[in-house]
């Protein structure tokens, strides 16, 4: 028998090494060693409900352990095999004891589609993604499907592209398969550039094949017989992988011609590109994948019309691509079922930030924020309140305490002031400042524009420098207006996406977080402590016992007094690096 | 290696690395047999996955042991990587977090050969679509 008892962060900092500590003194006291071990585990990502010991083989999950409650675990249910009722997770709605944590609403939070071979297989090994049914699909679609019957079948599905703006990729492939052409493209958009987002990267190294075999699907359904890869070279390790994957799956002939004995021939190519983040946007990715700037161009054309080489080309993101073999083998009516009304399917998100699991996840679409970064996430960091969360990255906008029950989906993020975007979500908590994120990312995008159009090119720059302002404090109410009517046009004018997303971080801040900003403009106060120029180190003279240790650590020289007296910062001079404060044993320094 | 030429061959070759893999796993030792798997995707490797699984490839050889020693994508717990999933034959895996060379060589010592559980588990807290049904 083994206790697991859960050693993360959140549940320690609730005492779990004082029942670890008791549980195992109460076996040995109970002479029960050598049968029953008490382990310290990773966290369970169910800190809400914390502290929590798990006793197997029986599944057993108690929930909100104290140290005392050692001696009864032992006593009841160890030696007695009577499990204590009261420490059982309850059902949140039907209020019963849940004994077996197989049972739990939690561990189905998390549905696994997309990633289910990431971390299951050898990525290097087509045998072992065969193994898992890989290319069945795909052996299906040519065997006993129409081109029209595959394209019916996703379009059935209501899958939407995981690459930000959710077009229904039914569709897309129907509008592709429908434009005559001697030849087309399919194109799998790897060039994942958000910050914080990493889930494109985790599946072609994890599980490389998957994605192969849709393009192979999709060159079927709409009839190309090229497809093209088109992913950032600071994608080493995906690259390699992709190569292997490509190399194995033309030996067993599923790439290359005549597949499955069929006049179906298609081939996968790699392009390479540089990294620039608006050639995710994929006039700019055909751009750059024909040798020209990556620029993105006016639409329509779109590239199902008109796209590389000037053929009819299909651009799916990885994460959209991966769930098609699934689809295909599953049915659309079980993939259907999965999610909410307009949003079908799983949805892989990047937790970043001040959470306690950072990592990838997989959801099903209109699971809460607050089921994803309380219970899968493990919550905040530190114990810290939670403030917000960025989703969609640059392009998106944050979201509040008050969105947190509010299913995901690409809709009702779009309502709430963001957007879905590739899927990654930053948290936030007390400590940062939200003029400060909202200039991070406005940096990220003048940094990433092309410069092509006037809107983005310049407007974002003046944004960019109006923010920069208020964070130094010589910001006015008036910036304020400014800073919403130029967001707005900005919005209306960008050329793309990059453009006319750029300035959510903006207007979502100033929406939920007004006060952040009011605060620093008319106080000249940084609520969270973050902006330097807005704050100032003060010595606390009752703290103060004059040791001179801050003195002697201030690379200026701004810190004066005796020795055993109380010591004052002399605040012209004062360059606000936190030496002082990281240096003082007494707590006297404090930044207000 | 030879060519797939229909969905025919291909259930066939997927019969076959399945039993093949059976095999294999089941000629070496039924009792003994030790599967291990590195997470080896960007965010593994950058917290040091590549040592560990030179560690785990070298160390199972020359303890005697016998197990294959696999590469893997992300779990999805970059929070702890390294991270390495144990399955020993007849239980369901386990993933230990923050692998070091030290905690490496706890669990062959611990885990492995005495099927003593260490510190550093990882709970599985996902479903995939396999499980489900």
């Amino acid at each position: 028998m083994h206790i697991l008892v859960c050693g993360g962060t959140g549940c320690q900092s609730s005492q779990s090494d004082a029942i670890l500590s008791n549980l195992r003194d109460e076996i040995e006291a109970k002479g029960l060693s050598d049968k029953v071990q008490v382990i310290l585990t990773g966290c369970f990502g169910f800190c809400e409900k914390g502290p929590i010991v798990k006793i197997i083989p029986d599944n057993t999950f108690y929930t909100q352990v104290k140290p005392e409650d050692a001696q009864i675990i032992v006593e009841e249910h160890i030696i007695k095999g009577r499990k204590v009722d009261r420490l059982l997770y309850r059902n949140p709605e039907t209020k019963d004891a849940v004994g077996d944590s197989k049972h739990m609403g939690f561990f189905k939070k998390q549905l696994r589609i997309v990633l289910r071979n990431c971390g299951f297989i050898d990525p290097e090994n087509i045998d072992e993604y065969i193994a898992r049914d890989g290319y069945m699909a795909l052996g299906k679609v040519i065997s006993e499907m129409t081109p029209q019957q595959v394209i019916q079948e996703i379009k059935d599905s209501g899958q939407r592209g995981r690459g930000g703006a959710g077009f229904p990729t039914g569709l897309k492939w129907e509008i592709a398969s429908k434009n005559k052409s001697d030849e087309k493209y399919v194109v799998c958009n790897a060039d994942e550039g958000d910050p914080g987002a990493f889930m494109d990267r985790s599946v072609l190294e994890g599980d490389p094949h998957s994605v192969l075999e849709a393009m192979a699907i999709c060159g079927y359904a709409i009839g190309a017989s090229q497809g093209l890869i088109y992913i950032r070279a600071e994608y080493p390790l995906a690259i390699h992988r992709l190569k292997i994957a490509i190399d194995q799956a033309r030996e067993y002939g599923l790439l290359g011609n005549n597949i499955f004995g069929s006049d179906f021939s298609f081939d996968i190519k790699l392009r390479y590109g540089a990294g620039a983040f608006v050639c995710g946007e994929e006039t700019a990715l055909i751009h750059s994948m024909e040798g020209l700037r990556g620029e993105p161009t006016i639409k329509p054309p779109f590239p199902a019309e008109s796209g590389f080489k000037g053929k009819p080309t299909n651009v799916n993101n990885v994460e959209t691509l991966a769930a098609i073999p699934i689809i295909i083998l599953k049915g659309a009516n079980w993939y259907n079922k999965i999610g909410t009304e307009k949003s079908k399917g799983t949805k892989v998100f990047a937790l970043a930030g001040k959470i306690n699991n950072v990592g990838l996840i997989e959801v099903p679409m209109g699971t809460t924020l607050r089921e994803i970064i309380f219970e899968i996430g493990g919550g905040i960091r530190d114990g810290k309140k939670f403030k917000a969360v960025q989703t969609g990255g640059p392009s998106g906008g944050c979201l509040m305490e008050k969105h947190l029950d509010t299913p995901i989906d690409f809709d009702n993020l779009v309502a709430a002031g963001s957007m879905m975007g590739s899927g990654g979500m930053i948290v936030m908590d007390e400590d940062n400042c939200m003029v400060s994120v909202a200039k991070f990312f406005l940096e990220f995008t003048v940094e990433e524009s092309c410069g092509k159009c006037a809107p983005c090119r310049i407007g974002n720059k003046r944004l960019y420098e109006l923010l920069n302002q208020i964070t130094e404090g010589k910001g006015s109410m008036e910036d304020l207006d400014r800073l919403r009517n130029m967001s707005v046009v900005i919005k209306d004018s960008a050329l793309c996406g990059l453009g006319q997303t750029s300035p959510n971080p903006v207007l979502s801040t100033l929406d939920n977080f007004m006060d952040e900003y009011v605060a620093h403009v008319k106080d000249k106060k940084c609520p969270a402590g973050k902006c330097k120029n807005l704050m100032e180190y003060y010595i606390i003279p009752e703290n103060c016992v004059g040791c001179t240790a801050c003195a002697r650590v201030c690379p200026v020289n701004a810190i004066a007094g005796e020795r055993k007296e109380v010591h004052q910062i002399n605040h012209d001079v004062c360059i606000k690096c936190g030496a002082c404060k990281d240096k003082c044993k007494f707590d006297a320094i404090i930044i207000r | 290696m030879s060519q797939i030429k229909s969905l025919a061959d291909l259930k066939k070759k997927r019969e076959e690395i399945k039993t093949g893999l059976d095999v294999r796993i089941k000629s070496i030792d039924p009792e003994n047999h030790v599967q291990v798997k590195v997470a080896m995707a960007t965010c593994g490797i950058a917290s040091g996955a590549k040592p560990i699984m030179e560690f785990f490839v070298e160390q199972l050889d020359r303890r005697n042991i016998p197990g294959v020693v696999t590469q893997t994508g992300c779990m999805g717990y970059c929070f702890a990587e390294p991270t390495v999933e144990i399955k020993l034959p007849g239980k369901d895996p386990v993933v230990f977090g923050y692998v070091d060379l030290k905690k490496a060589d706890l669990i062959i010592e611990k885990y492995i050969k005495e099927g003593e559980l260490i510190d550093g588990i990882i709970p599985v807290n996902y479903e995939t679509i396999d499980s489900k049904e």
